[in-house]
């Protein structure tokens, strides 16, 4: 499934700049707030849901290269880390809902991880 | 300013007014442990709070132990972080602030544990009924700010730890935080720290005691300095002027 399905299906605002989100093909989900397991278990293109909103995020998603960061609970992010992520090319999306049915969504999707 | 001399000193001292330390963390008894293990310099750290410094600072008159007001502050990433400073004043502007960036929530001692407010003898003032283990709405980088603005000592506690610790937490010291210092556990070693958390190498690391206990007021930091201040602990961080710090574990 591609970014573009996740965004519509879960209705998930970007936070970041608009790019040809059909184009990027999410393989897998990940979902933790604790950015040393986030390091050593989110896989390569996946999608990964937290509630943590702290710029840290933007540099394990970018060592990591993965397909986007979903920010659950309209956790916001500061207008710094916005930019780094744009620097990065990290898409940020961000949703009112909770990380637990974010997940549930996407595992109906049919996304695994 | 007078010649330096070495003091050991813990810098992560709980009271009874934290919920999870013990009955026995009231001002005299830490005064007293404390001297008894050669600390001559503490610096109070409760959750989120400064109430019962003032307490400790007056059971310390006189007594040759220096105490530096602070608090354990938690922010929004659930990061715990030592905010030290030099006078009470500063201290207690500090929590002004903070307390209003606290989600209001009452404590339920049965769960959490009592949160005593006592004077110099330790004798009850009040319960504080605010459950002060909860993050702030503050985050890391604004709440360093305020810290710097008072005048305060910001320095990352527990980092090693996964409960609360900077790292697990936030995977990496944030590269935009000038942090000064950083507080690793008492149950790790620095060179453990080190292996562990390669990219800490090039920030000082105290250790804590993070005392909840008596027992627990370890005194692993020895400061040459030339007056239990900020200005002086900072000059022994950086090493410069003569003045220094390292970790020696008491025998």
């Amino acid at each position: 499934m591609n970014l573009q399905n996740i965004i519509d299906d879960l209705n998930l605002t970007l936070l970041t700049e608009r790019k040809d989100f059909s184009a990027v093909e999410i393989s897998e989900g990940y979902t933790s707030d604790l950015l040393s397991c986030v390091m050593a278990g989110a896989p390569h293109g996946s999608v990964w849901v937290t509630l943590q909103a702290h710029a840290n995020i933007v540099a394990v998603a970018a060592l990591l290269e993965l397909g986007a960061i979903i920010i659950s609970e309209d956790a916001q992010p500061g207008p710094a880390t916005l930019a780094k992520a744009n620097q990065e090319g990290i898409t940020m999306l961000s949703t009112p809902r909770k990380s637990f049915e974010v997940v549930g969504r996407l595992w109906e999707m049919g996304l695994r991880g | 300013m007078g010649f330096l001399t070495t003091i050991r000193a813990e810098l992560h001292v709980h009271t009874c007014l934290s919920p999870c330390a013990e009955v026995e963390m009231i001002p005299p008894l830490i005064v007293r442990e404390a001297i008894e293990r050669g600390i001559y310099l503490i610096a109070i750290t409760d959750h989120n709070t400064t109430a019962n410094i003032e307490g400790v600072m007056k059971a310390a008159q006189g007594s040759g132990l220096a105490v530096l007001p602070g608090m354990e502050v938690q922010t929004r990433e659930e990061v715990h972080s030592l905010c030290l400073f030099d006078t009470l004043e500063q201290a207690r502007a500090f929590d002004n602030w903070l307390r209003a960036g606290l989600p209001p929530m009452k404590n339920n001692p049965d769960y959490f544990g009592e949160q005593f407010v006592v004077d110099s003898t330790g004798d009850f003032l009040r319960r504080e009924e605010q459950l002060l283990i909860l993050s702030a709405e503050y985050g890391l980088e604004e709440t360093f700010a305020k810290v710097q603005e008072l005048g305060g000592l910001f320095i990352p506690a527990h980092v090693n730890r996964t409960a609360f610790g900077l790292l697990p937490v936030l995977g990496m010291v944030p590269p935009e935080l000038p942090v000064e210092a950083l507080e690793i556990s008492r149950h790790i070693t620095v060179e453990k720290a080190l292996q562990q958390f390669p990219h800490i190498a090039r920030y000082p690391l105290l250790q804590g005691g993070d005392a909840h206990r008596l027992d627990e007021l370890l005194g692993a930091n020895k400061f040459t300095i030339a007056e239990p201040t900020l200005a002086e602990l900072r000059l022994a961080l950086a090493g410069i002027d003569g003045r220094s710090f390292r970790i020696s574990p008491r025998s």
